[in-house]
């Protein structure tokens, strides 16, 4: 039952057999039992989510009498965690830094209020990267999570936190943000299904902004058919996100059943570069097999500028985070650190507030956009993101899914890399170009490696070609059943 | 200008800052009519620059900045991009400004004035949107120090109901030759943008603010000199003097051996002298790059040419209308053209007077001399006037078919000025109703002669001048209400006979 997922969850709530308090008192249980383990949350709201889970309850008791549970909303009672850079109206929400401790916002974020028209209630904030930045959960300001199935080991970043709490059944899905890979690389080293939508297709109203020309909101969850779920909740036009595409949202867990005899899958030989741990390329070899099992046409494709994805994201995003970062100054809401002039204040509320990947993101994306470095920088970096767009549009016109490694090795062990941040900068070397590009992609559990860590299979699709995408990858899932795997705390 | 032995000619490039009068702010659904409001009291997420919150661009300010462009002559780009112009201050919440930077929405247009007797074309570089700043108030020992030090006691107060709020940002090339052009520059500017409703112009309100940049160089010389920024200038008067002072300054250095130095000067109105704010030897770097929260923006040709179309008649246009078609010297056309409200106020008066040059002429004499008159006593502007153009022209048909006279309508007007009442109210309560009457007349101008025998013998003698200063007894004689074409008439025949 700690394990349950949202599609199954749905079917009890709406039969009766089991109630929304009984679910989310379970959960709230499980993370009392095993929270200070796995530590994925920063911030629990169980009174909000009791009181939630009451009102659904009764909502249920309702519809039941009537006949009506078909008409309830789709996520009615379902207990989710989201990731601490997602706006929570009158929850705390820190971005993993000091610098927003005590900020509880006072509006709602567009995808918090589609959760919650869905009818789903909120176990609390997840731990994260500081401001999204890292690949491990580590720079968190507040403590490093830990990966469930491994405890010495990293759950990934920046949604570490979302990811450790979906493994360990300390939710039953949660929302994260995916900027380099922040979804996926996370839900591939925590063995949970990670999904970043096209740019464009979930509104980012209420993100936290790292780098705004990348980030996404996105599910992490048990397994595919909830994150199609969830993602047809979160998807949608916004008109207060002007990057939001205004395109029809389609039913996508209802397309999940399409087969993928003929589906022509790309192998980018790029992606399996010297250096990747054994285990991983054989786990990712053997699932695209049990895709061509399956009757899909697999072939070698090329994404020749992919070596050149790492530097261009880091100039892109610090770019971008240098100017998204500005407005913490101590000034309206926040970390305000008393001084005896506005710069002084600047300085020690900035100094004191963000730690030091955020410190050394601002300087490289505020070095990259000055005055003599700029084109040498930035406009190189933009223009090469065109020429990555563009090996995708190649490669996409050829194959409808591209079939990769999440990442090169599994789940590190906890400070391995946190002194050398080039090596750390790395793990996301295969996740980058999907920000970069805009497209649609997704982590699934394929295995796992000799110490019992689990392997991620990326998958990766045109524009708004979400359906295609989770058909191939649910394909897949119910043909593997690593899905059904859960580790022991 | 000239000093000593050398000639320096004067370069100036102004950058204007206009409010753009919109319902809501630049980027987010905040009423943008803020001058009453409380502190603090329209703002939202957007605009106080919450985490996670996002722009969503104003359509109507687009809209305005596109009708400003076409108004001066600018090419409309049809792909326009935001961009982030970083920099950090206590009133600029996001720690970075959107505005235009490469590709503005407007570019490469002009503005004909005349200064000086002569005309000149003045070169519009670029008319893009940008967002408003909050405003800063500084209380006790921080009160005048931009730096924002806090001594004891001292405070600084950040009001962010104007941050956001739509800004036009129009550039001119380096075209302006002297400060009396570039107050006649920022005249014409101020007209257009009001008669196209883009902006209230106010510079005493700081909706329309101006900077200007100033270098000499001597007669001849086509390299520019060093330019010194000019700010504070909120009005057309600072903009003047601070010109022709820092003009005065940058020779006197030359003059003394000296070189101009790169700096931002403010306009010390107090004082009279333009003060150095601050070195430009360390040079600011906005690290401007596009907006990535703002698609880049598609204008499409056919939106351009339907507000292209619907632009109204312009000032220097209307003007010219006026002097061509109702034979008004061009001096009156020009000042009844300025004003989009007056020059509809002339044209409603015209037409209800029958729409004839003649008539025409008749309004404009009233409204250029009389009206003026009473609005500037009463320091009130024409939309204030309780006179409209219908009773303005009832009144003056009243004049011109002679049921009173023309002192007597100056006298009415001053009335109706005051009270708003119609003219035939007022010409009854006061019994102003002219006297036509020619026995009654005649009876006054016998008592005048009666009177004055030695000016009419003067008359008589051949000094013709002498009949004005009968004329005005016998008008004295009837209080003012005597026909005056008629008296005219009647005391020539009685001086005859």
């Amino acid at each position: 039952m700690l394990h349950i997922t949202i599609h199954a969850a749905r079917r009890m709530l709406r039969a009766g057999d089991i109630g929304a308090r009984e679910l989310t008192a379970a959960i709230l249980e499980r993370i009392d039992a095993v929270d200070g383990q796995v530590r994925a949350y920063l911030t629990l709201t169980p009174e909000l989510a009791l009181a939630a889970a009451d009102r659904a309850d009764a909502a249920l008791v309702a519809a039941r009498a009537a006949g009506t549970t078909d008409d309830l909303p789709p996520l009615l009672g379902i207990p989710l965690a989201i990731k601490d850079t997602i706006t929570t109206e009158g929850i705390r929400t820190t971005c993993g830094s000091r610098i927003l401790e005590n900020y509880i916002p006072p509006y709602q974020s567009t995808a918090m209020a589609r959760l919650q028209q869905a009818g789903a209630l909120i176990l609390g904030k997840t731990n994260t990267d500081e401001f999204a930045m890292g690949s491990s959960t580590e720079s968190s300001a507040y403590f490093a999570t830990r990966n469930p199935w491994n405890l010495a080991h990293v759950p990934g970043g920046s949604s570490g936190g979302s990811a450790a709490a979906v493994a360990a059944g300390e939710c039953l899905a949660a929302l994260g943000s995916d900027t380099g890979g922040s979804v996926r690389q996370p839900a591939g080293f925590c063995g949970v299904v990670g999904l970043k939508p096209t740019y464009g297709r979930v509104s980012r109203y209420g993100l936290v902004a790292y780098a705004s020309s990348l980030d996404q909101i996105g599910p992490l969850a048990r397994d595919v058919t909830d994150a199609a779920e969830l993602l047809g909740v979160l998807a949608g036009h916004d008109p207060l996100d002007s990057t939001s595409v205004p395109a029809a949202v389609p039913a996508y867990a209802q397309m999940l059943d399409r087969p993928v005899r003929g589906l022509r899958v790309g192998v980018p030989r790029e992606y399996f570069a010297p250096g990747m741990q054994p285990e991983v390329e054989a786990a990712v070899r053997a699932a695209i097999q049990v895709l061509a099992d399956l009757g899909a046409e697999v072939r070698e494709i090329g994404l020749p500028h992919t070596d050149l994805a790492l530097p261009v994201y880091y100039l892109i995003a610090a770019a971008e985070a240098s100017a998204n970062l500005a407005r913490f100054d101590g000034i309206r809401y926040g970390l305000s650190a008393a001084a005896e002039s506005l710069w002084e204040t600047y300085r020690e509320t900035r100094g004191q507030g963000f730690g030091p990947e955020v410190k050394r993101r601002i300087m490289l994306g505020a070095y990259a956009l000055s005055a003599g470095y700029y084109d040498a920088y930035y406009l190189k970096a933009q223009q090469v993101r065109t020429l990555i767009r563009a090996d995708f549009d190649a490669a996409l016109a050829e194959v409808d899914v591209i079939a990769c490694p999440t990442g090169p090795t599994t789940a590190f062990r906890i400070g391995e890399k946190m002194a050398d941040p080039l090596s750390m900068y790395l793990t996301d070397i295969l996740t980058l170009s999907a920000n970069l590009a805009g497209l649609p992609a997704i982590s699934l559990p394929c295995g796992f490696d000799g110490a019992g860590l689990p392997i991620g299979l990326q998958l990766m699709a045109g524009a708004f070609q979400e359906p295609l995408l989770l058909a191939a990858a649910f394909a897949y899932e119910q043909a593997a059943g690593w899905h059904t795997r859960h580790p022991t705390l | 200008m000239a000093s000593g032995d050398i000639a320096y000619e004067t370069i100036i490039g102004l950058e204007v800052h206009a409010q753009l009068l919109t319902a809501s702010k630049m980027f987010c659904g905040c009423s943008a009519d803020y001058a009453a409001a409380p502190p603090n009291t329209h703002v939202c997420p957007v605009c106080m620059a919450l985490p996670g919150a996002l722009p969503v661009i104003n359509r109507l300010a687009v809209e305005k900045t596109i009708r400003a462009g076409l108004a001066l002559n600018c090419t409309i780009a049809g792909h326009t991009l935001f961009a982030r112009k970083n920099y950090h201050y206590a009133d600029l919440p996001k720690g970075y400004q959107i505005s235009q930077y490469e590709l503005p929405l407007c570019h490469s247009g002009w503005l004909d004035i005349e200064a000086e007797g002569a005309a000149r074309r003045v070169g519009i570089a670029r008319a893009h949107l940008e967002e408003d700043t909050g405003k800063l108030t500084h209380m006790g020992e921080a009160a005048g120090d931009t730096r924002l030090s806090a001594g004891r006691g001292a405070a600084t107060l950040v009001d962010l109901n104007r941050a956001g709020i739509p800004l036009l940002e129009i550039v001119t090339e380096p075209d302006l030759r002297s400060p009396e052009e570039a107050r006649a520059y920022l005249v014409k500017l101020q007209q257009i943008l009001r008669y196209l409703g883009v902006s209230s112009g106010d510079m005493e309100k700081g909706a329309m603010r101006c900077e200007a940049n100033v270098s000499i160089r001597p007669v001849g010389q086509t390299q520019f000199g060093t330019k010194v920024e000019v700010k504070n200038l909120n009005s057309f008067r600072s903009v003047k003097l601070a010109l022709e002072y820092e003009v005065a300054r940058q020779i006197a250095v030359l003059e003394a051996g000296g070189r101009v130095v790169q700096v931002t000067m403010g306009w010390d109105e107090e004082h009279g002298r333009t003060v150095v704010q601050r070195s430009k030897e360390s040079a600011d770097d906005y690290r401007y790059f596009p907006e990535p929260d703002l698609p880049p923006l598609e204008i499409n040709p056919a939106w351009v040419a339907e507000l292209r179309a619907a632009l109204p008649e312009l000032p220097d246009a209307r003007a010219a209308r006026f002097a061509a078609v109702y034979a008004l010297d061009e001096r009156d056309a020009a000042l009844l053209a300025g004003e989009r409200a007056t020059a509809d106020y002339f044209e409603a008066t015209a037409a209800a007077l029958g729409g004839t040059a003649p008539a025409a002429r008749t309004a404009a004499n009233w409204i250029t001399g009389e009206l003026f008159r009473l609005m500037k006593a009463a320091g009130v502007e024409i939309e204030q006037v309780q006179v409209g153009p219908a009773a303005l022209a009832d009144l003056l048909g009243r004049v011109e078919r002679g049921e009173i006279n023309a002192n007597s309508g100056k006298r009415v007007l001053g009335q109706m000025f005051e009270t708003g009442q119609p003219a035939g109210r007022i010409i009854d309560e006061l019994g102003l109703a002219q006297v036509s009457d020619a026995d009654a007349l005649a009876a006054a101008v016998d008592a005048v002669l009666a009177r004055y025998p030695d000016e009419v013998a003067k008359y008589r003698a051949g000094k013709e001048s002498v009949l004005g200063w009968l004329m005005g007894q016998v008008m004295r004689e009837t209080r003012g209400k005597g026909n005056p074409a008629l008296v005219r008439a009647l005391l020539a025949k009685a001086l005859e006979g």
